[in-house]
Formats: structure tokens, sequence, C-alpha cells
């Protein structure tokens, strides 16, 4: 009978385990936003940050430096690398494969040249462009790459094989880009330079409306989508026994994934790593794959390394300011060459 | 039970909208094990996969219960039918427990959270298939036996009417192998499962199955019960058996036999000249056997080894016929090996031809013989 019953105290162990990995989520947030808020070239002290946001008074300057300036852009990182995370989660699901992500397979650059053309289009024309353009022109490039992913994984069977295609693919629309970018009005050159490059800065709250639209609706239909997300985990054909219809399935997958890592380049250019290395180290904390529990946490964790990776680019050299890939790929690059390793290991032991 | 569960009516398939195996018709009773057997790449796995709707019908239909296969929807169809596949689950950071809980799918909410009564059915399942102490291991850390056990957990705890495996057997010694089928077998004679898979195993397959399906070429050149389908002829035109043969009464597999004309006899009977026939089958040299009733059990295996039997009809005493005809292959051989006899009344002759071959210092043992001819 003991035997019979020990589901329950290992049940209870992993809800103890995700709690306190939550937990820690969320402080690491705390820390880092009060963190984010309070270095900068004008540093403001935390008794201060606490004063501003929460009652919105003080001096004056302050006050617009933490809500004109910083915040907009700690939230944008928040929301943007959660949806980071969750895109590279939802795409090495629908591959199989550990190490796909928007980044890697080509994605972001896709949605990267098509936001280019359309930016020097719109603002040749009428000197502005909306968030909303921005972050369509975003997903029709998305999905250009992706479409373009999927009809070589027809015929490319091996999963390296695909990600090399996935990286030729990035190289052609970062080619087009840049031809693009060349050939552009100086005027034009400045904005496209910083955001091809991936970067937060410069958000206003308007942007971080539309972004927070978009990820945050996306993020909660893919946490419903957690069930057949963890049938599909067994395999196309186990999935489809459970009553998983498919197509269907694979269709919302590709859309909500390419939603994600469109509305992050959109607003920040292409940002390296966080889909692959997010999701990875998130597994590994929770100790399982079960997508009720990782997807949230992909969410908070992918905001987390992205807050911080800001904070990172934004202060190590100042007032130069890093990329924000720059960043990423030092702390992602290294999770993902230590992840083949273990594969490579778990293989020829297996 | 013996209501008819599942049946193809001129069914087509194949890949790609091309036919591979068509006019495939058979009938299954609800608690029926039904197997395929085929030789390899004969579309056994085809067949399968397109009646678990892996692959789209090429034509004809497959009724379930008396509903068209196409026409259910997936969730309906999971509560009927569980599978357990042949292609590898790699699944990331789960447990047994996890693996078995997914078969529960098709009967939790939204969410797909478990309630202490789909846990109970989990751990009922796991225990139906010994698997309990596998709980809360890595699924990808135990060996290819317990594997298999747990996807059958998994798909006992979908709670199916029908169960599809293919080739469920693959990689499994013989103490896992008869594990998981007396399981399968239980199964359907408790809850009426109906069970469908495939197998290589023919021996398996004939003493498991009260249905056999022969997949060759593009049709089914066979179905029905054990009895009727396993014939010698059937089993050799089956996997176009050109070496060796297949011993339709016990199951078993026999190699070739030694050609040319025989060089030693071997007296027995009684089962006592199997090992001897063995020994010399390997050794490449062709013997005769004799003198052998057509019901001893050294007779059933002298059929397929022995390029001479001198046989005789049971129950009445040894003819001088037999006898003479046994003589005469002694002449033949070189050496004479005694494996061991019962000599009584009824075949008394049997002494005469032992003192034959001691007269004739043609007397010896199966490894001395060996020996004298070097191998």
């Amino acid at each position: 009978m003991e035997e019979k019953k020990s589901y329950l105290s290992t049940n209870l162990q992993r809800r103890l385990r995700y709690q306190a990995v939550f937990l820690g989520l969320v402080i690491a947030a705390a820390v880092i936003v009060v963190l984010n808020i309070n270095i900068g070239s004008v540093p403001i002290g935390v008794k201060e940050i606490a004063r501003i946001l929460f009652t919105r008074q003080g001096d004056v300057a302050q006050v617009n430096i933490i809500w004109r300036i910083r915040m907009p852009r700690i939230v944008t990182a928040a929301l943007l690398g959660g949806a980071l995370a969750l895109s590279g989660f939802l795409l090495q699901t629908f591959f199989s494969n550990p190490i796909a992500g928007p980044f890697v397979l080509g994605i972001s650059h896709g949605a990267k040249m098509i936001v280019a053309l359309v930016m020097i289009y719109f603002l040749g024309k009428f000197g502005s462009m909306s968030s909303w353009a921005l972050v369509i022109a975003a997903f029709l490039g998305s999905m250009l790459s992706t479409g373009f992913i999927l009809l070589m994984s027809r015929k490319l069977h091996s999963m390296s094989t695909l990600l090399v295609a996935g990286i030729m693919v990035g190289y052609i629309c970062n080619a087009v880009t840049d031809f693009v970018v060349t050939f552009a009005q100086d005027s034009d050159i400045v904005n496209l330079r910083g955001w091809s490059l991936g970067s937060f800065s410069g958000m206003s709250w308007d942007n971080v409306k539309v972004a927070a639209l978009f990820t945050l609706v996306t993020a909660v239909a893919v946490f419903f989508m957690s069930k057949p997300i963890g049938a599909y985990q067994l395999g196309e054909n186990y999935a489809r026994s459970m009553g998983v219809n498919i197509k269907l399935f694979r269709i919302m997958l590709i859309c909500l994934s390419s939603i994600l890592s469109a509305t992050v380049t959109a607003f920040a250019g292409p940002i390296s790593f966080v889909g692959i290395a997010v999701p990875h180290l998130v597994k590994r904390a929770l100790n399982t794959s079960k997508p009720i529990v990782v997807i949230p946490a992909c969410f908070l964790g992918g905001g987390v390394f992205c807050m911080m990776s800001d904070l990172i680019a934004r202060t190590a050299f100042a007032p130069l300011e890093l990329n924000i890939s720059t960043v990423t790929s030092v702390f992602g690059a290294p999770v993902v060459i230590v992840m083949m390793l273990k594969r490579q290991k778990g293989k020829s032991n297996g | 039970m013996d209501e008819l569960y599942f049946r193809t009516s001129d069914l087509s398939v194949g890949y790609n909208g091309k036919s591979l195996i068509h006019d495939i018709n058979f009938e299954i009773r609800r608690g029926e094990i039904v197997t395929l057997i085929g030789p390899n790449g004969s579309g056994k796995s085809t067949i399968l996969k397109s009646i678990t709707r892996q692959l789209k019908l090429i034509g004809g239909k497959v009724w379930v219960r008396d509903e068209e296969l196409e026409k259910l929807d997936y969730k309906t169809l999971a509560t009927r039918m569980a599978v357990v596949l042949t292609e590898r689950m790699k699944p990331e950071l789960m447990t047994c427990r996890d693996v078995v809980s997914t078969g529960r799918y098709p009967y939790t909410g939204r969410l797909g959270l478990l309630t202490a009564e789909d846990e109970d059915k989990v751990t009922a399942a796991m225990e139906r298939v010994h698997a309990l102490e596998l709980a809360d291991r890595d699924f990808d850390a135990i060996s290819d036996g317990q594997r298999q056990r747990v996807l059958l957990a998994r798909a006992i705890c979908q709670e199916p009417e029908i169960i599809v495996l293919d080739e469920p057997t693959s990689y499994l010694d013989i103490r896992h192998k008869l594990e998981l089928l007396s399981i399968l077998r239980s199964m359907t004679k408790e809850k009426g499962i109906t069970v469908i898979m495939s197998l290589h195993e023919i021996d398996l397959a004939q003493k498991i199955s009260d249905k056999i399906v022969c997949v060759k070429g593009e049709t089914i050149s066979r179905f029905g019960s054990p009895a009727e389908v396993f014939s010698p002829q059937v089993v050799r035109d089956l996997y176009e058996l050109e070496q060796g043969s297949f011993d339709v009464d016990f199951g078993s597999i026999e190699l070739p036999r030694p050609a040319g004309e025989p060089r030693v006899m071997v007296l027995s009977n009684g089962g006592r000249g199997i090992g001897a026939y063995r020994q010399l089958q390997k050794a490449d040299v062709p013997f005769s056997a004799g003198i052998l009733y057509t019901n001893d059990m050294d007779y059933a295996v002298a059929r397929h080894l022995a390029a001479e039997i001198i046989e005789a009809a049971p129950f009445r005493p040894l003819s001088d016929d037999a006898l003479s005809r046994a003589e005469k292959s002694m002449d033949r051989c070189e050496a004479v090996v005694d494996a061991g006899m019962d000599v009584a009344e009824g075949n008394a002759p049997l002494a005469r031809l032992l003192e034959k071959a001691k007269n004739e210092r043609k007397l010896c043992t199966v490894g001395e013989y060996l020996q004298r001819i070097g191998k």
C-alpha cells in the first residue's frame, strides 16, 4: 500500500521544488528591477525609488528619469525576455530539438529584414511608423523565415542540417538588411543601426502597451496549450493517439511562437540565445519538462535574464552601451555548449 | 464477448497516396489477439499505422465497433484505442510514472491535471505490468524491457477497448517477451480488451494469437486461426525460406540439414537422439536416423535434420522390412552412434542392429567420430 501511494510524497517534493524556483525567480526579478532603477548616469537611492514608484512624488527630474526612461525600458526587457524564452520553448517542442530557437533558426533575422524594409518605406513616405505596423511587419518576416524552415524540414530530416539551414537563412536576411541600411537615408540609419543590433533603449509607454498586449495575450494562450504540448513532447504519433489534432496544433504552435518572436524583434531587434538558454535552465531548475510549470517559469526566467542582461549592457562600460545580444551571448552561449556536451555524453552512455 | 469489434473492408494502405498493400479484409471479435506476421518490409507497420490513423487510408474502410475510423474524432478514438509504437520515445526529464500518466490525457481537463482517481488508475496500470518499482526512475535510464512494460502501462491506463502494438517484443529477451505477452493475454481475458500487434517471432505468434494475418506482397496472403494458417508450406512461402525449416507443431526453427549421402547412422529412441543430431548438424555431417517410430520425439527432429530416416509405424512389432532397410543404411555409413535406446518385445530387432554395428566395429560416440574426422 505504501508503495502505491508513494507518488503523493513525490508530488509533494515536486511541488515544493516548483514553489522554490518560482519564489527564487520573483525575488531575482524584484532585486534586478530595483538595481536597474538604482544604477545609471543619475543614481537614485532605494528609498527614493520606493517613494517614486508607489506615490509618484519626489524630485521632478528623478520622477522623469524613472517613469519616462528607466521603467518603460525595464518593463520592455521583462516582457520581451519572457516572450523570447517562450518562443524558444515552443520551437524546441515543435522541432523536438533543444537547440532550436528564433535566433538560431533565422526567424528573428527574417523579422528584422522585413521590418527594415517596411520601416524605410514608411519613414520615407510618412515620416513615422506605428508600433502596430512594426509588429505586423515583424510577424510577416517571422512567418516568411518559419515557412522556409518548415519547407526545408520536409527535405532535411536531420536536425543539425536543419539548424545549419536556419543559420544560413539568418545570414541571407542579415545581408539584405545590411544592404538596405547601407542605402537608407542618414536620418533613418541612426534608428535602424541601433535597433538592428538589438537594444531595449528608447522605449516609450506606448511601445510598452503594444508589446504587453501581444506578449501577454500570446503567453496566456500558450499556457492554455500546455496539455497538448505535453502530449506532443512524447512524439507526434503518441500525441495523435491521445486525441491531439496534430495539424491544428502545429499551426497554432508556429503562429504563437512567431507572434512572440516577431514582437521581440519589432521592438528590440534580434536577441540571441535567450530562447535556448532560458528554457534549458528553467527545466533543469524545475527538474521537469511539464509545460504547465515550464511555460510560466520560462516567461518569468526570460524576463529576469533580459533585465539582468540589459542592466549589464547599460552599466558595464557606461557611458558606452553594449548591444543586448553581446551580453545575452556571453551568458547564453556557454549554457548551450554545456548542454550539447551533456547530450553527447548521454548519447554515448545510452 | 463474441461480438465483432474491429474490421477492415477492402482496405488499401501505403504512403503518399501510393498503395502498397490492398484488399485487406479481416475481422476481429472483442477480446481477441490478432497478430500480423510477415517478412521484414512486408508492410506490417504500414497496416498498423493506417489503422491507428498515423497514415491516411488509400482506400477502403476501417470499422471500430460499427463506426468508421476516419469519421471518429481524435478525442473519441483516444478513449477507444491506445498504441505502443516502435519509435523511440525520448522524453526529457520524465519519470516512468510521468510517462504512464500521459495515458490519462483523454480524460483530464483543459490543463491536463490529474485527479486522485486518475492517479489511482496510473498506479493500477503500473502494478498490472509489474512496474511500480520503476515509478520514480527517469524514463531515459531504464532498460528496453522495462521501457516496453512502462509503455504498455501507459496504453492500459488510457482505458482503451483495443490496443495496437507494433513489434512490442523487439529488443526484449526471452523472459521479457513472455512476460509482455502473458500480460496481453490476461488483459484480453479479464477485461475483454482487443489486441492487434505485429510480431517477428512466428513461434510466439502461433502460441498467443487467436487470429493470424499473413502479410506478403501486395495483399494479405492468409487470415485465420493459427491452426488454419500455420502449415509448413505457408510459413515457407511467407518468409521465402530456402534454408532451414520451421516446425509447426513445436513452433521451432531448424537450420538446414547437412547435404549429401548419410555418413553416420544414429540409433536412438525416446528423444535421446536429438543431442547427437544437433552435434552432427553443426559439424555438417549428413546422417541417417533409425529406427524411429513416427510418434517418437526423435522423429520430429530427425524430419528436419536427418538425410535419411528409417521409420516405422508405432504400436506394432518392428517389421523385418524396417530392419532390412536399416541394415542397408548401416552398410553405407562409416560409423554408427548409439545415442540410447529402449529395447523390448515390440522392437527386439533393434538389438540385432546394435549387434551388427558392434561386429563391424562401426560403433562409437559422436565425440569420437567427430574427433576421428578432425572436427
